[in-house]
Order: C-alpha cells, then structure tokens, then sequence
C-alpha cells in the first residue's frame, strides 16, 4: 500500500507563495480561502536571528481525528496513497472536522462544505506531482510514497534531518520538513 | 522567542477558530437539559410517580420534546450544508460522536414518547386510538413502566454525556480534551434539569427533592469543575494555556462571575438556605442555575475553539 | 541557427537599429485566435509579463475560459516553473477594475472624470494634438516613457514621428547606475536578465539584493540552487531578508554605509594578496594606484561607519577568496539607494575584478542571443536637437535616457520645451520619485496619453488614456533574449480581451497611420512582422507559434570555454583606474561619503519587493491580492514596544517633509535595524476606479519626497527619506 507524502526543504524554501497561487488556480480555490499557506518562524535577537520558512497544508495524516471525527463518512481515507479527502456531497457542514484539525488545515467552503488540500489527486492519479510541488521555483518540494524506501522521499528522510509538525498531537502527519 | 507568521486566512478560523458560534452551545445546553430532563422523569416514572403526577410522565417529555427540538434547529441551523442533512442517517460512524448524536437522538424521541404515554392526561385521551390503546396496554404491565423509566434514564445519561464527549473527542483543543468534559456537561444538565423542575412544578414534593437533589448536583459539579482544572494544568503546556483562559486568561471574566459564581455558588447558597426553610423558594436561584448552564456551554465551546496546541496563536 | 557575435551584443547593448527598406514577404493576416467556442483543455504557449523578465509559460483554457498559467518547460527562463506573480497572472485577465474603452477627459487634469470615446475618435485627438506640438515646438515636443517590451511598437512610432525623448523608469530608478558602474570598470553592462552565474558560484555575496522576495524567476531558482549546493552565501542588508536566512553570514549593514564595506573588503584581499593576481595582472589597468588608495580603507576604518565587525569583514574577505573565482558579488538591480550609486555599483564590479569573476563560472557569463534580424523599417528622421533629459551631457556616464531628466525639462522648459507625454505601462507616480515634481510637469503638458490595463494613478492624470489587453490577449514583439543559450519567445493571445481592450501594436500602427506614418508599418499584422523576421533568421513562425520557444545551440559563455576576454573600455582593459572618471573630474577608485542622518526620532524609510506583487501593477490582481492584500511597515521589534506599538497596529509614517501616507499595519519584528523601517512597494493606490486596490496599505513612493541625483549618470537615489511613526486612532 502506497503512503503519499511530501518532504520540504525548508534550507531552499523562500517563502514564494508560489504553490499558494498555484492550488489557488489549479483547484480554484475561493477568494479569500487558502488550502496552503505559509508560515516563517523567526527566533532569536536581531540581529542574531533564525529563520525557518515552510509551506504547510493539510498534513493527510495517517491518524486523521478529522476522518474519525465525521458523522457521514464525508471524510475519508482514499484507497489510493492514503489520502484524506472529503465528498462534497455526503458533507453536511457540521464543521466537526474542521475543529479536530491541529493544523486547522481544513475551512469550510463558500459552498457550505468542509474542503482542505487534496494532495492534488487527480493529478496524482495521472502521474502528475502536485500543483504546488510541480510549480515551487526552489525545487524546494517533493511528493511521493512514504512506503516505497527507494522513493524520493524516503531517501531524502533517510538521509537529511527533518521534523514533521506537532507529532505530540498524534495524528502522524505525513509531510515533512528538512532542515 | 518565536516571532510566528503565517499567510493563511481561513474566514471562521484565522486569526483564531470560531466556526460555532450559538447555534452547538445552545445545542449542547439543551440536550444537556433534555437529558437531565430525561433522568429526572424517568427516576420520577420508576419510583411510581406517575401515578400521582402528570407532570414529570407527561408534561416534563413534552417540554423535552420542544426543548430538544429547539435544540436540533439550532444545530440544523448550524449545518453548513443544510440540503445534506439526511446524510447523518446513511450512516453510522463508530468513532464520530457527532454520528452517536444523530441516532441517540433516533432513539430520545421513541423514548420520551413513551414515556408521555405511561399516563395520558383526560384533555388528551380519546383523541388517537393507538396511543390510547399503548397506554392502556403499558398500564397494564407495570414492569414496562418501569422500564421505560430506566430506558428515559439511560437515554438521558447517554444523551447528556454525549454532549460532552463530542467536544472532548475533537482532540485538537486542549481545553476540550479532557476525560471529565463529559461528567461536568452530564452534571451541569442535571443541575438545570432539576432547577427546571424545581421551577416549574407544582408538586411539592418534587419540588423539595428536586431542590436537595440541584445543591447535590451543584456541589458535585464544583468539584467535577476542580477535576477538569487540574487535569488540564497537570498536562502538556498546551493544556495549561487552555486550563489559563478560563483561570486568568479572556475567559475568566466570564467563567468566575457566571459560571461559577452566579451559576453555581450564589445559588447553591440560596437553596441551601431554601430547603432549610430559610429563605422561601423563588425562581431565582433556578434561574442562574440554567442561565449558568448555558453560559457554561457558551464559555466552553468558544474557550475551546480559541485554545490551540500550537501555542504562538497561528 | 545563428547567434550573435558578442560584438555585436556590445553594439546592440549601446545602440539601437532600423535601418533598409521594407520586405515585400506579406501573408495572409492570421486574426487573433478566438477560443470562445472551444471546449475542454486547450494549452497555448505565450510568456509572461507580470514583470520584464518574459519566462516562458503555457496557459490553460478550459472551454474558452483561462484556467491557470503554467512555466513553458522549453524556457531556459523559467525552466517550466513560473514565479507567484506569473502563476497569479490570471487575476489580470480578469481583474473587474480594468480599464475598458479609450477615454478622454472631461473636466481638469488629475479629476479622473472622463467620456467613453471610440478607438478612431481617441486616435484622432492624440494625432491633432501632436501634431500641433510638432508644428510649435517640433516633434521632440513629444516625450515618450515606456517601460517593457510591450511599449517596442510605441517607441517606433514615436521614433519615426522624430522623437529621441524615450525613457523608462527602469535605468535612472533601477539599474543605471549598475549598469555604469560595470560599464567604467569592464566596458559592459550587466544587462537584464543578469548575466550572473549564480547557480555555479561557490560564494554568493548579496548586497541588499533579496532573492526571494524580488522574484526575478531564473535568479531565485540558481540561488536556490546555490544553497541547495551548499554554497556560501553572504548578505549584507540592514534587513534580516529571507535570503539573509539562508546566509553563512549575515551582516546588517547601517543602511547607506556599503562602499565602506566595500572599500574594506578590498582592502583587506589587497593587502593580504587574496586577489586573482594573473587575471588582474593580464586583465587589469591601474591596479597599482588602484591598490594605493585602498590603503586607508582597513576594516577598522570601515566599522564604525558600517557597524560590521572588523573580524567579520576579514573573515568574509576570506571566504571570498577561499571560492574565487567561482565567488559572484551579485550587482544588485535596483541600485538607485543613496546618489553615490554608480560608483558604488563600481566598488562592487572591482571587488569582482579581484575575484577573477567576470567572464568565469560562478562569476558571470557573457550572455549569448539568437540572431533574429531587426524589420527593416524606413530610416527614422534625425532629431536635430538631440535629447532633452541630459543637456550639455550634464550626467557625462548615462546612456540611456533619464526620467527624471525627461520631467525636469518639462517643468523648466529647458534645454527645450516639453508638450507631450505618452507614458506606455509605467506608473509613474509610484516610479518616480516626488510626486509633486511629476504632477508640476504634467501641468505643463498640453497633451498626456496613458496606455495601461488599469486605471492607475498616472491614468488620473491622461487627458487621453488607451486600454490596453493584458499580456494574455495580445501578441507583443519578439523576446530574443541575451542569456545562457540563445532563444526567442512568443507572446501571443490565449483568451479574448473581454471588453474593447486592443494590444499595443495595434495602437501604434494606428496612431502612425493617422499621424501619416503609415509607411513605418509595412506590415499588416503583427503575424506578418513575425514571419518576417524570424524567416530572415531562418527559423518557422508555425515551430514558435506552436512551441512558444525556439531554442538556439548552446555556445561558450566563459573565458576559459574560449570566449574571448574583452574589456570594450578606453584602456582595453578592466579599469580598477580610471582615466575616464578623473577626466570627468569624478573620483577614479569610488570614494566613501557618509550618508547624511536623518532628524532625531525618525527612522531611514527602506522599501523592497513581495513575493507576491510587482511595484504598483498587481495590487488589483485578485489572485496575488488574495496573498497578500496590504504591505506592514517593518519596525524594529524593541523600537515598537518602546513605542507602545504591536503588530497589526495601524499607524501613518511622516516624513521629513511632512507627508504622511495612508494608513498602514506595524510589523514588529526582530529582522531589521532599529534605525529604519521598511515597506514593500506599490502599495496604497489612491486612484479612486482602482476600487479593489484604493487605500490598501500605504505608498513608498508618496514619502519619498527627496531623492539624491547621481551625478554621475542622473538616477535617482531613494533611500534619503526619513520618517517618524504616528500611532492611528481608529
Ligand atoms: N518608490 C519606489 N519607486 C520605485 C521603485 C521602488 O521600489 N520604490 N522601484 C523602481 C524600479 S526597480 C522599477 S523597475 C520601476 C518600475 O516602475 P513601473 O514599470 O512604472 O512599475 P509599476 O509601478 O508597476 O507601473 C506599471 C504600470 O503599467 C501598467 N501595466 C501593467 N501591465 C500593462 C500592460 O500590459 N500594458 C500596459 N499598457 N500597461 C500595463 C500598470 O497598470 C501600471 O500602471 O519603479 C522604480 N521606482
Ligand atoms: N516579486 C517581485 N520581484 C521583483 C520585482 C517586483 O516588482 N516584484 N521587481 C524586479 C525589479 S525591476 C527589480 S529592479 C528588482 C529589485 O530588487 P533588488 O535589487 O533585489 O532589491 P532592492 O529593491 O533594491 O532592495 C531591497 C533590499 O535592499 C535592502 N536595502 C535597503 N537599503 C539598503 C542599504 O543601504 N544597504 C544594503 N546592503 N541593503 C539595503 C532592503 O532591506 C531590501 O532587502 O526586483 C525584481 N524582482
Ligand atoms: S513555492 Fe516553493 S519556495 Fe515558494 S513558498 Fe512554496 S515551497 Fe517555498
Ligand atoms: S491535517 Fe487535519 S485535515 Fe489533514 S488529515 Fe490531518 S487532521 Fe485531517
Ligand atoms: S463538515 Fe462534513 S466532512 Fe466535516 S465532519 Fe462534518 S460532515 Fe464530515
Ligand atoms: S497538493 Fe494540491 S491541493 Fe494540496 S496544497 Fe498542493 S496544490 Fe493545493
Ligand atoms: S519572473 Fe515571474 S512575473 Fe516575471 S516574467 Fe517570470 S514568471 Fe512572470
Ligand atoms: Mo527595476
């Protein structure tokens, strides 16, 4: 069983938003929604200052409290790579999920039902990688299966220092950062 | 120090969640309620009260009905896809309490019609022939009585409880995951269940009851209160923060004043004086009681939505 | 497939052509493809033009509307990935605020009242009007400022009505005095796109430049893969940028104070013999009085007045030559900070001559270029009274034409009168600096033509303004771009303009017809200028049209792969002396002069871009606005608290002069000096029919009411304004 996930290099990232923009067309995202977004976590004292820039999103866990959490079965966990997704049309908008989320990852659409990043499926399911992964100028973003030990990611995990975010959280997020 | 910033701006949920707004908690106070509701007239049906009293076999379920349907509105109203409502009924999800809910709730309205046909006031009878002749068979068979009260009080209990354990399950806020969220909803719903009554009744007996029983729940619910405190302040960091917005934090106003003081302890003080027969019984201790309650389910939902584990407010 | 020379590059890098008679290769007009009824995906090739760096992008059209824009893999620009703002650019096609018809004004200049005209009515008021001011003050009457490629069939039609007054922002508020500083020192530009070899430098020093946030697409990918290479990176910025992030060091420099680094980094490779000794020596003029002058620039001279540590000037003059010569000072591009610029951007092309960088892997390439023939357009007519912007070669170093040079002749009228504007996507209220000086020019004017997409502040003031399509509807010229490998670009439309909009060529064509010029556009469609050209370059239109990119054969870019090394200056060679300057009576090695300080209180106003945004252009694109909707100003975090002041706070800035600017959002933040704040660009639009963008976040360019000429080539240094903090009540 294939797991996908993403590994960031938070060393090349720049904090673009290009992979922001980009979910924004590929998926038409909503004016004033966002699937993806970015956060600099600046420490230190100027000018003795450290800066850590990460794309995040949905973390498409694989202990997902928003998949447990759902009375109508919307969201679930997709046969394919263990992608969290929602049917649109078995959500009733209780917005449960969206309060489970740690990473409040997930918003309710203006349509009235909870949407969040889809790990670009249906461009994964034509062996294309994600809109943001396949646009970021730095090459700062991969994606692929966590399971696969020859797959790009897992060499990178294998090989490079990284975090994921908030583990203590227990949902045993799937996208990663290297630092 | 962490200087945090983020680009994401998720109207109901940056700068900090607030997708519930009154709609869950006046929800949740009324199944509290209902469900304390429930467990009284249910005690009251197994201790063969109804066969002096109307009030707490039939008039208390009605009442429950209205509340809870007034409860399910707003929930309803919450819904965000409101077309897709009957899609909780496809489905039953063993871990969404939120599924839980939805069939508890199947079950509530069988129940408390049942129970309003332990006795059917003379108004009422001979107005529809299957209810009378349930009622009649029912009367018949006083074990089945007594059952339905035990069902009405289990129904109560699962469905009181089930109003807590739907924010606790939503692991991501702290200040909700806490393993005695559902006691204190349970607790606070028999309190205003039994201040209710002890308003409105006009049966003296259940009201003196009623009144002992609320300083008893109120007592109780004081110390489930310290329970959640210190179990949060004893955890992670995160759920000291949250324990803090209710302590000393944006919160406590609110918490400290109504909550605990005008929810619980001024008028625990008043019906204690009440029952001693120092004081004569008003609604007013009642009345902050319930008001308390809601107020409690207000400063828990939206307290809970604030608190987050990420601690540098993302 | 031919590339040029690079004498010819040189040449084409000062001059311009257009010479011969017209071809006679007409073809059928191909009309503008109208996708309307198309359905499901369709992908057509164009490149951007959010900003001039023109990568190459495909965009997608599903049933006829515009989907998304996607880099055009074929592009050695963008390598298949676009940067935010071109990935954002569909917000443009269907930015509501848009301008929609030609537009005269009614009422006074700078009212924004206007009647609707049609394109013949507009056309022919602008060509009566300017033919007046022909008559009266000749056609150098005429003034035309263009900015990017879309203003090229602009600049030729003002050329053959006998114009040389055609400027843009992008020399005397940009890259001049880079350009200058380079050009004294090895005879040629850096040129744009850079001809910097960042993804083989093994030492990357940025002097304020933010890769990262400026997102000139092909420079942030090489930096990124510089750090992905682990290469050293050193930046010198009195913000903590994000590119300072990814820094080995980080040196936050008291703003204005660079050349004294300079000048002590030099110093220090000097007198430690760290430099490339026989390249200076084979390439070098004047190193020994060049040396001689570096004597009393010592990193101890240097820290007081830059406030870097003198261990760490020493430390970082090492590691730049522990990589040399694959060590790039990056040139920066907008270098128009404090007037010194020019012999600052000089400091910086020496301290690269030190490295042995120039000409080598690492340092910088020499850019090669497909050979695509100019049209061979009629002669143009020779302006007797040469250009207005710089008389009496005031500014002896510029070699492009001078805005502000442009603006000032307008409101004095000397050399000679100035009557008319076309300003051609430049908003000059946001690029110049002093609005008040650009508005007293404009009064002035008897006729102001204003080609934009949308109504922006300049378009306020037009008596005439033209909608222009956007870059996704329109074909433009050709981009044969001086790179790594040569290529040429098309632009061509993807989507209909949704209202009566018309491209660039279209008006100039027009205008030249109406003006009887109709003879300098031989051609009937901008397709026919097309096949034109690229078949005397021996290259298909169909191949270009399809593809979006034609790529030419990779050719040597460096010294040691055979380019030959030269320096096209007086001497032949890299002048660490030079005689030019001295003759000019300007300093032969730069000289440091203390920045002047501002009053006691106030904080040096610094600016930059986002991500996001390009200057004043994108802030009614509701995709790049969904990212980022208003700019902050960036105060020093201990500065805000002793303020009483927390992100989110909105407070207006005063400057010395008194102007105080829109309202604008603190950003308390440990990542600048506590003697500055900061602001992006572009932002706080006060033209009222930019409804979406009006008031949102404040203007730089409105506080940026002094500005210090360079004396050596006229640019405009920025970074002189000062500001003091005004909380806002709401
Ligand atoms: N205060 C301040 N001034 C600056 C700078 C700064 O950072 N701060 N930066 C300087 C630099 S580096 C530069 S390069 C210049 C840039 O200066 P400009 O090139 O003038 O940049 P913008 O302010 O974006 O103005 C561009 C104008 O062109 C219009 N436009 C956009 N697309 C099109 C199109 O397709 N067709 C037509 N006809 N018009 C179009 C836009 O609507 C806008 O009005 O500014 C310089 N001036
Ligand atoms: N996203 C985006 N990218 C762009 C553009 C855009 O509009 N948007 N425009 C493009 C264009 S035309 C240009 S010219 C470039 C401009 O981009 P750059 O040439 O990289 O940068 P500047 O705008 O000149 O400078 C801004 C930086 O200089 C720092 N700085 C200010 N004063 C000083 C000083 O005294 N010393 C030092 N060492 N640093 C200082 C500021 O803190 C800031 O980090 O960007 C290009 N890229
Ligand atoms: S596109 Fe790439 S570099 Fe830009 S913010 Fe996203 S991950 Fe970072
Ligand atoms: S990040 Fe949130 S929305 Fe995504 S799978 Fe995990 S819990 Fe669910
Ligand atoms: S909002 Fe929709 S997806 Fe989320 S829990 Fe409710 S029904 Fe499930
Ligand atoms: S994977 Fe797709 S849906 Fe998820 S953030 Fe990236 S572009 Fe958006
Ligand atoms: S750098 Fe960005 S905005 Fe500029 S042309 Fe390239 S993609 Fe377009
Ligand atoms: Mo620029």
């Amino acid at each position: 069983m294939a797991r996908f996930g993403m590994v960031i290099d938070t060393t090349k990232c720049v904090g673009c938003m290009d992979c922001v923009v980009a979910c924004k067309t590929e998926n038409q995202v909503p004016e004033g929604y966002n699937r993806d977004w970015i956060v600099q976590d600046v420490q230190g004292k100027f000018p003795t200052v450290e800066m850590e820039i990460r794309s995040e999103r949905c973390n498409q866990c694989s202990n997902p409290p928003c998949v447990s959490c759902c009375p109508t079965g919307a969201s679930h966990i997709h046969e394919i790579g263990g992608v969290v997704l929602v049917t649109k049309d078995e959500c009733i908008g209780c917005k449960a999920c969206v309060a489970s989320c740690p990473y409040d990852a997930r918003f309710i659409h203006p349509d009235g039902y909870a949407d969040k990043c889809t790990f670009c499926i249906h461009r994964v399911e034509k062996g294309l990688d994600p809109a943001c992964v396949s646009v970021c100028p730095t090459h700062c973003m991969y994606f692929g299966d966590l399971d696969d030990p020859n797959s790009n990611v897992s060499q990178l995990l294998r090989s490079r220092k990284h975090h994921s975010l908030m583990p203590e959280a227990g949902t045993q997020p799937n996208i990663f950062y290297l630092t | 120090m962490h200087e945090l910033t983020t680009t994401r701006m998720n109207p109901q949920i940056d700068p900090t969640l607030h997708i519930w707004g009154w709609e869950i908690p006046v929800y949740l106070f009324l199944g509290g309620l209902v469900a304390g509701i429930m467990i009284i007239s249910g005690y009251f049906i197994f201790k063969e009260r109804y066969k002096h009293s109307y009030f707490s076999c039939f008039w208390l379920p009605h009442i429950s009905l209205l509340l809870l349907s007034a409860g399910m509105f707003a929930l309803f109203l919450d819904l965000e896809h409101k077309l897709y409502v009957w899609r909780l009924y496809t489905a039953f999800k063993i871990s969404s309490p939120m599924s839980w809910g939805s069939w508890i709730l199947i079950l509530v309205y069988p129940t408390l019609l049942a129970t309003t046909l332990t006795r059917i006031p003379p108004a009422f009878q001979n107005r529809i022939k299957v209810f009378d002749k349930i009622s009649t068979f029912i009367n018949q068979h006083p074990t089945a009585v007594k059952n339905i009260g035990v069902l009405s009080m289990i129904v109560g209990a699962i469905l009181g409880m089930y109003t807590g354990v739907l924010l606790s399950a939503l692991g991501a806020r702290p200040l909700w995951s806490s393993a005695v969220l559902w006691v204190l909803f349970l607790t606070s719903g028999l309190s205003a269940a039994a201040a209710f009554v002890h308003m409105i009744t006009d049966d003296v007996y259940e009201r003196e009851l009623l009144a002992k029983a609320d300083n008893g729940f109120l007592i109780f619910e004081l110390f489930v209160f310290a329970q959640f405190i210190i179990g949060l302040l004893s955890s992670t960091q995160m759920h000291q923060n949250a324990a803090h917005l209710l302590l000393n934090g944006p919160y406590a106003a609110v918490f400290w004043v109504f909550v605990v003081g005008m929810g619980i302890i001024i008028p625990l003080i008043i019906q204690l004086l009440a029952v001693n027969h120092k004081v004569k019984h008003t609604p007013i201790a009642p009345i902050m009681v319930i008001v308390g309650g809601l107020i409690l389910r207000f400063v828990i939902v939206s307290a809970g939505q604030y608190s987050h584990w990420a601690s540098a407010g993302l | 497939m031919n590339s040029v020379s690079r004498r010819k590059f040189l040449k084409i890098s000062g001059a311009t052509i257009g010479v011969a008679a017209a071809g006679t290769a007409l073809l059928k007009t191909t009309q503008a493809l109208s996708n309307k009824a198309a359905k499901g995906v369709q992908t057509i090739p164009t490149y951007c033009d959010i900003c001039f760096w023109k990568c190459g992008a495909i965009a997608y059209v599903n049933d006829g509307k515009l989907w998304k824009v996607e880099g055009n893999p074929l592009d050695p620009l963008s390598n298949g990935r676009l940067c935010p703002r071109g990935t954002g650019g569909v917000g443009a096609h269907y930015d509501p605020d848009r301008l929609k018809a030609p537009l005269i004004r009614k009422k006074n200049r700078g009212e924004e009242q206007w009647v609707e005209v049609t394109w013949d009515e507009a056309m022919t008021y602008i060509a009566e009007k300017m033919q007046k001011i022909k008559s009266q003050y000749g056609p150098e009457g005429v003034a035309l400022f263009s900015h990017g490629i879309g203003g090229n069939f602009f600049k030729h039609t003002m050329k053959a009505f006998g114009t040389p007054n055609i400027s843009a922002p992008s020399f005397a508020q940009c890259r001049g005095p880079r350009d200058v500083g380079f050009r004294l020192t090895f005879g040629e530009d850096v040129s744009s796109p850079e001809r910097t070899d960042i993804k083989n430098a093994q030492c990357l020093v940025l002097i304020g430049s933010h890769l990262g946030e400026n997102m000139h697409n092909s420079q942030v990918q090489e930096f990124a893969d510089a750090v992905g290479d682990g290469s050293t990176v050193i930046v010198v910025d009195p913000r903590y940028s994000v590119a300072a992030s990814k820094a080995k060091y980080y040196l936050p420099i008291k703003p204005g104070t660079d050349l004294a680094l300079l000048l002590a980094w030099m110093n220090v490779i000097v007198s430690e013999g760290l430099y490339d000794k026989e390249y200076v020596q084979n390439y070098g003029f004047g190193f020994e009085q060049f040396a001689a002058t570096l004597q009393q620039y010592t990193p101890e001279w240097a820290y007081p007045e830059t406030g870097i540590d003198p261990d760490v000037i020493r430390q970082t003059a090492r590691e730049m030559e522990r990589y040399k010569p694959a060590t790039l000072v990056h040139p920066g591009r907008h270098v128009t900070w404090y007037g010194d610029d020019a012999q600052r951007s000089r400091a910086i092309a020496l301290l690269n001559a030190l490295l042995g960088s120039w000409g080598r892997k690492g340092g910088f390439y020499t850019p090669v270029s497909m050979d695509v023939p100019a049209y061979p357009y009629p002669e143009y007519p020779k302006s007797e009274k040469g250009k207005v912007d710089n008389p009496d070669h005031k500014y002896p170093f510029a070699h492009e034409t001078i805005t502000n040079g442009i603006r000032e002749a307008t409101i004095t009228g000397k050399p000679y009168p100035i009557k008319g504007w076309f300003v051609y996507a430049t908003n000059l209220m946001h690029a110049l600096p002093n609005e008040n000086e650009t508005i007293k020019a404009i009064q002035n004017l008897d006729l102001m033509v204003v080609i934009d997409v949308i109504p922006s502040e300049i378009a306020g003031w037009a008596d005439v303004v033209l909608p222009e399509s956007v870059y996704l509807e329109r074909f433009d010229d050709l981009n044969v771009e001086w790179f790594r490998e040569p290529f040429v670009g098309l632009r061509q439309p993807v989507v209909d303009s949704p209202d009566d909009q018309k491209p660039n060529w279209w008006m100039a064509k027009k205008l030249a017809e109406k003006l009887g010029l109709g003879h300098y556009y031989p051609w009937k469609h901008i397709e026919e200028y097309y096949e034109h050209r690229l078949s005397a370059a021996g290259l298909s239109y169909k191949e270009l049209k399809k593809n979006g990119i034609i790529r030419g054969a990779k050719q040597p870019i460096y010294f040691d792969e055979g380019v030959p090394a030269e320096f096209p200056t007086p001497s032949g060679k890299i002048e660490f002396y030079s005689l030019q300057l001295q003759e000019a009576g300007f300093d032969p090695v730069p000289k440091y002069k203390r920045p002047t300080s501002g009053p006691p209180g106030s904080f040096r106003l610094l600016y930059g871009r986002a991500p996001v945004h390009s200057f004043s252009r994108t802030q009614s694109n509701h995709i790049l606005m969904d990212m980022m909707n208003e700019n902050e100003v960036w105060v020093n975090a201990e500065i805000a608290a002793r303020l009483g002041l927390k992100s989110g706070d909105y407070v207006r800035l005063k400057n010395q002069d008194g102007v105080v600017c829109n309202k604008v959002k603190v950003k308390a933040t440990e990542r600048i000096r506590p003697d500055c704040v900061y602001m992006v660009h572009g932002f706080g639009h006060n033209s009222r029919m930019l409804k979406f963008a009006y008031m949102k976040g404040a203007s730089d360019a409105q506080l940026l009411t002094r500005y210090e000429v360079d004396p050596l080539m006229g640019g405009t240094g920025m970074n002189m304004n000062f500001v003091t903090i005004e909380s806002e009540v709401a």
